[in-house]
């Protein structure tokens, strides 16, 4: 048990390190996330202004607290789809990683949370900062919600991690998943929060929204960290995100198990 | 032929050379003389790609269908602002229409061109742009004419699809003004984001694994150029208003068009200037590409 849990800690410990290869890497991607952010500033705040300074529990305050926390946490959840496990499984390269005796999955997972971690220290906390420093933020005072929100934080980034290995174990039947990529691409940025915050889609959206994993990957750790709506409300998504967590991690499992006898029946 | 061979020796700039021409390149090898001869190889290398990404019908249909979600999503998120207040930065929702649809329209078809670019520092990694020096053309234009992303056309016809409805009902008057400003606006803006694209890839030589960081302008730039620019600070009005003429693509032409008030530093006469915005950004593309290309030292191949 400490042995396998060793093996998939210094997976997460190659995914941190593989990033701080590539600092440069790190700098493009923080201005780009600063100058989306102060875009998404102007015209947010111009909306909350527009509708008489508050709109839907969103003041001008809060609202830059959500522009930045959800441009810190873009370089860590995956909102793009992309892993380079789907392209393993589509030239077959899998069959290599299926050989070690470490779950795919798990491996996958861990690998890709270390990354992303790392990422909140070139790119996260710096645009969470810079933001903070150019615009102004509200943040809560009370410990809890950092507590939560760091709970949150990383169940985010391990849901998205997940999900998007969804995408890439498809590809054991659909071989070529460019289609599923760009789908999730579109439904997690509209869906989960990366444009506007939810609260501001219609009604309906909303619902849809809430029945995908997407406010998961991001609309809820920013409500947890933002401390919008109290502490029983944050406590409540964390739960929401444990549930699409086990849910998604599961049907992964499921359709990892299914696609490895299919690549074994094809000669893999 | 006598025309033939003095143009060509016009080109080499000596009279001199006149009766050597034809001797000295076989019939076969001969340099291209009329333009139709030297677009060739640029125009059998862009059918050829365009043939490529029809061949596989599906495919090309799924690309088609996803890219027009693209641009449909886009424009949800602008819908989803308005859906919370009536006007946002003193644009109502017909009249952003014509913003987002001029914008991205003139986006799609330079992204349907020149996006490519985009795909400058893999070639670098690879070392693969060291082949591109053994053929007798300029490296931007192989570049550039290497590929065209047909699926773009269904993002560009969203955008047309804006510009129509948004045309019809802001109550745009049809007259020469709005004739000659629109085309004007869609043609510089075209040639505005085209730029960037060309900026970028000049950049691409020194940042290599920095790749994202010209995203902020040029992806940036597309975001921006959807906006209405009255809402942006000082700071963003004098990046993206004037830097990056983003607010020129469509935001400005569409302030003239509509005959609104226009905001602080930015007057409603800049958009007749968009000609000159196109001209600036071509200006800065070229010059940041030409410093870029003699920064390269080769692959090491």
């Amino acid at each position: 048990m400490r042995a396998t849990a060793r093996v998939y800690w210094r997976l997460l410990a190659a995914g941190f390190r593989r990033q701080y290869a590539y600092p440069l890497a790190a700098l493009g991607g923080l201005v780009a996330n600063l100058t989306f952010g102060l875009l998404k500033v102007a015209v947010l705040f111009a909306t909350v202004r527009a509708a008489g300074g508050e709109l839907h529990g969103y003041d001008t305050a809060s609202m830059s607290t959500y522009v930045w926390l959800s441009q810190g946490l873009l370089g860590s959840v995956s909102l793009t789809g992309r892993t380079d496990l789907a392209l393993r499984v589509k030239d077959g390269q899998v069959a290599v990683d299926f050989l070690r005796p470490v779950d795919l999955q798990a491996a996958t997972l861990a690998t890709e949370a270390g990354a992303s971690l790392f990422a909140l220290i070139p790119r996260g906390l710096p645009s969470v900062l810079l933001g903070a420093v150019a615009v102004g933020l509200q943040m809560p005072t009370a410990p809890v919600f950092y507590l939560l929100g760091a709970v949150s934080l990383l169940l985010g980034i391990v849901i998205s991690a997940a999900t998007v290995y969804l995408i890439a174990v498809a590809g054991f039947w659909l071989i070529e998943t460019r289609g599923l990529q760009i789908l999730y691409m579109l439904a997690s940025g509209f869906l989960g929060g990366l444009y506007v915050p939810i609260a501001l889609l219609p009604h309906w959206l909303g619902i849809v929204a809430a029945a995908t994993p997407f406010p998961s990957i991001m609309m809820y750790p920013i409500d947890v960290l933002s401390g919008l709506g109290g502490a029983g409300n944050a406590a409540g998504l964390v739960l929401a995100q444990l549930a699409w967590l086990a849910g998604v991690a599961a049907v992964g499992q499921l359709l990892t198990r299914a696609g490895r006898r299919k690549l074994e029946v094809q000669g893999g | 032929m006598a025309s033939r061979a003095a143009s060509a020796a016009a080109a080499d700039n000596d009279p001199a050379d006149n009766g050597t021409v034809a001797i000295a390149w076989p019939r076969e090898t001969r340099p291209p003389e009329t333009l139709g001869e030297r677009l060739r190889p640029y125009r059998a290398v862009l059918a050829s790609r365009a043939r490529s990404q029809r061949a596989y019908r599906t495919s090309f249909a799924l690309d088609l269908g996803s890219s027009a979600l693209v641009g449909l999503v886009e424009l949800a998120e602008v819908w989803v602002l308005f859906s919370n207040v009536t006007a946002l930065g003193g644009m109502r929702f017909n009249q952003i229409l014509l913003v987002f649809g001029l914008a991205d329209l003139a986006f799609s078809l330079a992204d349907l061109s020149f996006g490519h670019l985009d795909t400058l520092p893999d070639f670098l990694r690879a070392g693969t742009l060291d082949a591109f020096y053994l053929r007798p053309q300029p490296i931007l234009l192989q570049l550039i004419t290497s590929d065209v992303s047909l699926r773009r056309l269904a993002r560009a016809a969203v955008g047309a699809a804006a510009l129509g409805i948004g045309l019809v009902t802001a109550g745009v008057t049809w007259d020469a003004r709005t004739a000659v400003l629109l085309p004007l606006a869609l043609v510089s803006g075209y040639a505005t984001f085209a730029a960037l694209y060309v900026w970028a890839a000049g950049l691409q030589f020194f940042l290599l694994d920095g790749a994202e960081m010209t995203n902020a302008f040029v992806y940036g730039g597309r975001y921006a150029a959807t906006q209405p620019a009255s809402v942006w600070s000082r700071p963003l009005k004098l990046v993206f208003g004037f830097f990056f003429p983003m607010a020129f693509t469509a935001y400005l032409p569409t302030v003239t068009l509509l005959g609104l008030p226009a905001p602080d530093w930015l007057p409603a006469w800049l958009g007749w200037c968009t000609p000159a915005a196109a001209a600036w950004s071509w200006l800065m593309g070229l010059l940041c590409w030409r410093w870029g290309l003699r920064h390269y030292q080769g692959g090491g191949g």
